[in-house]
């Protein structure tokens, strides 16, 4: 692989949290989720209801990649927030370094509000994750993967079912 | 990459279908979506043109159960295979942690299938990806069809780093799940070294 894992620990993901929950309640979102670029899920507050989360996510990935490839046809080199305005509920996502910040907000709400808060909070989510690719790049963090031991037994008892 | 979240205890990889257009990427991935229990799997989403060719990806997450206490979920997608969607199949790579290349194996389709693999080893440079260093399976796919090349022979032409390869038929599943299992055991290898 070109680039380890990154690991997220509980203190990490609380944090996150913490500020996704802050930015929910500043811009009257329906719900926040944070994405990294490749398309995982990172972090998620708000009303899920039977919202498919990973689905969104993957799309999201994909959404930013594409209209950052059109960007760099025009000579940009991406566009920094998206927005799609439906009838009733709407999307803005914010390109923060290699995470993707995305609000989905109804009526309740407007884009400048939350392009607004957006961006308020974005500079405390980069230093967030800046820090985890930080611990996850440390020899002892490697050394503590969940993984480190596993056997070649417990790895094909994954596939038992498939 | 690999995203491991020790909050929610899960372990997330990405698996890419790659090769040419009409070769059965799509195909393995929606026999391992009718294959699967719904509690192990998400939805399967397909961004296709209006006849079914695959547009920008398909993507489908798989959950395989629990090891050390980590749920282990691979997020399979496939990239467009016709050679005008470079663009958009190049953005799929990102961040893949193993790559199955599916080969057409009929006598016609070869071209297309040498022409797709080096487009892989390009593509995957952009990312600074390796494909000798990733965790990789070669399929040969198609294998009921009666003009296909000998598989001893495909091997020695598609076969890049002795990989693991496999027949399939992923229209009856025959082959679909051994290749997703020989990709994800090396991607879960690879992971136990980093």
């Amino acid at each position: 692989m070109a680039n380890g894992p990154i690991l997220m620990r509980e203190n990490r993901y609380h944090q996150i949290k913490a500020v996704l929950a802050r930015l929910r309640l500043d811009s009257s979102a329906r719900l926040v989720v944070l994405v990294d670029k490749d398309g995982q899920q990172i972090a998620v507050h708000g009303e899920l209801g039977d919202l498919d989360t990973t689905s969104l996510a993957s799309l999201v990935a994909g959404n930013v990649a594409a209209t950052g490839g059109m960007a760099k046809l025009i000579g940009e080199d991406e566009f920094p927030t998206l927005s799609h305005e439906g009838a009733k509920e709407s999307i803005h996502i914010s390109v923060i370094g290699r995470i993707l910040l995305v609000v989905v907000f109804d009526d309740r709400s407007s884009l400048g509000l939350v392009k607004l808060r957006s961006k308020q909070i974005s500079q405390e989510l980069a230093s967030a994750f800046a820090e985890i690719e930080r611990e996850s790049a440390t020899p002892g963090a490697r050394s503590a993967l969940p993984f480190a031991e596993i056997t070649d037994e417990e790895i094909d008892s994954l596939f038992f079912h498939a | 990459m690999t995203f491991i979240n020790y909050a929610s205890r899960e372990i997330n990889c990405k698996i890419v279908y790659y090769g040419p257009g009409l070769c059965g990427k799509t195909t393995n991935l929606q026999y391992i979506y009718d294959s699967t229990a719904t509690q192990a799997k998400g939805k399967l989403i397909s961004l296709a043109t209006e006849t079914d060719r695959t547009l920008f990806f398909d993507f489908m997450p798989l959950e395989l159960g629990t090891v050390r206490g980590f749920k282990t979920r691979f997020h399979l997608y496939t990239v467009p295979g016709q050679v005008f969607y470079e663009a958009s199949r190049k953005l799929i790579l990102k961040g893949v942690d193993g790559v199955v290349f599916v080969a057409d194996s009929q006598e016609e389709r070869m071209d297309a299938n040498i022409e797709s693999l080096y487009n892989l080893e390009e593509n995957l440079q952009v990312y600074g990806y390796d494909l000798m260093k990733l965790p990789y399976v070669l399929q040969l796919n198609k294998r009921d069809l009666p003009n296909v090349i000998p598989s001893p022979d495909l091997t020695s032409e598609l076969q890049r780093k002795g990989e693991p390869v496999i027949e399939a038929v992923a229209s009856t599943g025959a082959g679909v799940f051994d290749t997703l299992k020989a990709v994800a055991k090396q991607v879960l290898t690879e992971l136990r070294k980093s």
